[in-house]
């Protein structure tokens, strides 16, 4: 039983990176953008966040930083960093029209080379590498409230983590019910279809494709700060981790079939299966590497899964990577 | 009819038809200076260091000495090789994200009968065959199945090439264990260190990157000639301008898809063991090491031109190997590796970026009747 909760509660809030990520990477996708960009927005968004609470910690003296103003400009810078991001994306991509394949990897390159460097620097400052941390900020990231003390294991399960895993779920509802639920959400939908058609009926493709991504791009920062704040304990390492969990949330918009609410679910799932092999008996260090396997084979199952049923609901977006020119018709 | 000019939008964007090559050059080289200057105001901004000092710096740190200049000339090849494999799926419009992984699995398999067959006393010669072989196989394979997938399923090639990337790579660090030397180090190793079975060469200073470069330039040469005198490529250039006209002239589509994804993981595969036999003798997570996501903005950027990747490859590691060479020449000017990658990202999205200007034409319009022409 506590193996169980154990993998539970892992699964959670190692999925709940991966779930900002890959909700980020919906609304962009929706919007017809295809940005493989999302691991270093990602990275942006941690190392944002980290340098706002860094230089607002050591600028007040550790022991009088308030938790709650730390955590306020780290959110805010994070969700600057990560949407600059984006913006530089976007005006590639939409104004520019390069492809946007090849834009989102350069953009993952360069911002891993600006997040590990300011990492880096950061480290150096505070007398070494490991040394960063932002203990007061970290702590309200990570400040539980438990809202039915002495249940035991249901405690665990449901109360044991920081607000951002909740939030996660709540941005996750909000998504589905604007992409599904309002005219905004209904003429989003059309850009990523068929852009030319929502454009003949008067709507702004430019405008539409530049906030989904842009405000894409910050919803997949916050995974980075998540990861950073909450995860990882208000510290740095330049250890790729953030890379490798950007391409997991790439991974999870393909598994969630573009639909936020899955995503919930699938990204729990997702941190399960990332962990499955601590929790199973006899493996060797070879055979567990087969284990780390499962996320990626799952992922290729349900790709293979969609295409062959070819339902209409579970298909990506029909302009997905296409930039729009209007002329071009 | 009186026209309002008040109306009219400041900036008008047109298509472009067809633009003389020096105009072409001219764009990308104006882009490349800009962008050189952006990387020395920034350079500045990090580190206080004079710019041009800066770049004579890396200059000096990648052709300084006969070895530094071979070590870029062996880098170059392998970025070369894996951007030449991406021109035909490029060029098809299949968004082959996966040479990453089809280069480690190339290297896994050259590395596999370096180690299982390297003491069986067969002629080095005939070893490094069966090597090539391996990995060619191999690559092919990790690119042939996201290609039947597309081609009969229609799958999103982008996504399951990029899924197949890491599933290579857990293969790698599912093998690394088994091959690992010294125990416990969790690292293959160098492979063979005391017979050298299996090395492309035995004189890793010159002979190796020589070798490397003459097989990676035939087999650019070849895939220029594929691309643009073949039957076959010409097939690749329909399916990628329009699948419906590729039909209409009674192109297999299908056929045409699955061929060129096992000729793209083919080559990248190879990459891999030019990787392996020569210039690491062993195997791990670097091998690749993002090369096989790099080496899709050279080809792309080259417009699948063989030849122009030559240039942007060697520009690349010229950058990357360069600012290596900064970061530890200045390592207390706060520079370090990672500006490498600020300063690559920010040439290739100014390239990228001129793209557009070489593709259409931008008109201002300055009040009533003032035009002018960008």
């Amino acid at each position: 039983m506590t193996q169980l909760i154990s993998i539970l509660t892992t699964a959670v809030t190692f999925g709940t990176v991966i779930m900002y990520g890959a909700l980020g990477e919906i609304l962009t996708e929706k919007s017809g953008n295809l940005n493989l960009g999302v691991p270093g927005i990602m990275y942006l968004g941690g190392i944002s966040g980290l340098i706002g609470a860094y230089l607002y910690e050591t600028g007040v003296g550790a022991a009088n930083a308030l938790p709650v103003v730390g955590m306020i400009i780290a959110i805010v810078c994070a969700l600057a960093g990560s949407m600059l991001g984006g913006l530089i994306f976007s005006f590639l991509t939409i104004t520019l029209r390069t492809n946007q394949n090849v834009t989102g990897l350069t953009l993952t390159i360069i911002s891993a080379g600006i997040a590990n460097y300011f990492g880096g620097t950061l480290s150096k400052m505070a007398g070494g590498v490991g040394q960063i941390s932002v203990a007061a900020t970290s702590s309200a990231f990570r400040w539980t409230q438990s809202l039915t003390d002495g249940w035991g294991e249901f405690d665990t399960l449901f109360f044991n983590y920081g607000f951002m895993t909740y939030l996660a779920i709540v941005i996750a509802i909000v998504l589905s019910i604007f992409i599904n639920r309002t005219t905004k959400g209904l003429n989003l939908r059309a850009v990523g279809e068929n852009p030319a058609t929502a454009d003949a009926a008067g709507i702004n493709v430019t405008r539409y494709k530049y906030l989904a991504t842009c405000i894409g791009a910050g919803i997949s920062g916050l995974g980075g700060l998540y990861y950073v704040m909450d995860y990882i304990k208000g510290t740095w390492a330049n250890d790729g981790n953030i890379e490798a969990l950007g391409w997991l949330a790439v991974a999870l918009v393909i598994f969630a079939t573009w639909k936020s609410l899955r995503g919930i679910w699938s990204a729990y799932l997702f941190g399960a299966l990332c962990w499955l092999y601590y929790y199973i008996p006899g493996l060797t260090r070879s055979t567990q590497e087969l284990f780390k396997m499962l996320p990626y084979v799952a992922t290729i199952a349900v790709l293979l899964f969609v295409s062959f049923r070819k339902r209409k609901e579970d298909q990506p977006p029909a302009s997905l990577g296409l930039s729009y020119f209007r002329e071009e018709r | 009819m009186k026209i309002d000019h008040k109306k009219e939008p400041i900036i008008r964007i047109s298509k472009r038809v067809g633009i003389q090559f020096w105009k072409s050059w001219l764009i990308r080289l104006a882009a490349i200076a800009l962008s050189l200057c952006v990387c020395a105001l920034l350079i500045f901004a990090l580190s206080g260091l004079n710019p041009i000092k800066v770049f004579g710096t890396m200059a000096k740190g990648v052709f300084g000495t006969q070895r530094k200049l071979m070590n870029w000339v062996r880098d170059t090849s392998v970025l070369l090789c894996i951007a030449v494999g991406l021109a035909p799926a490029f060029k098809m419009r299949f968004w082959n994200i996966g040479a990453e992984g089809q280069m480690l699995v190339g290297g896994i398999a050259a590395a596999a009968c370096m180690i299982h067959l390297g003491n069986l006393g067969m002629p080095n010669v005939v070893l490094l065959l069966i090597m090539a072989s391996a990995s060619i196989i191999a690559g092919g394979v990790w690119g042939v199945i996201p290609a039947i997938s597309k081609a009969y399923l229609n799958t999103n090639e982008t996504l399951f090439t990029l899924m197949m990337n890491y599933i290579a790579m857990q293969f790698l660090l599912f093998f690394t264990p088994i091959w690992e030397h010294p125990a416990g180090s969790n690292k293959v190793g160098i492979i063979n260190s005391v017979t050298k079975v299996g090395w492309l060469s035995e004189d890793q200073k010159l002979a190796t990157p020589l070798i490397m470069l003459f097989i990676v330039l035939i087999v650019t040469v070849l895939m220029f000639a594929y691309l643009k005198y073949s039957k076959q490529g010409y097939e690749i250039a329909v399916v990628g301008e329009s699948q419906r006209t590729a039909k209409y002239a009674a192109i297999n589509v299908k056929n045409v898809v699955v061929r060129s994804m096992t000729i793209s993981g083919a080559i990248c595969g190879l990459a891999g063991f030019l990787s392996v036999a020569g210039a690491d003798h062993t195997i791990s997570e670097d091998t690749a090491g993002g090369r096989g996501f790099i080496a899709i903005i050279v080809a792309w950027l080259a417009k699948f031109n063989t030849f122009v990747m030559i240039l942007i490859a060697a520009l690349i590691v010229f950058l990357d190997k360069g600012a290596i060479a900064l970061a530890s020449e200045y390592s207390n000017y706060n520079l370090t590796n990672d500006v490498a990658d600020i300063i690559t990202g920010i040439i290739l999205f100014f390239i990228l970026g001129s793209e557009f200007f070489i593709n259409y034409k931008i008109k201002f319009h300055l009040g009533k009747g003032k035009e002018e022409i960008a």
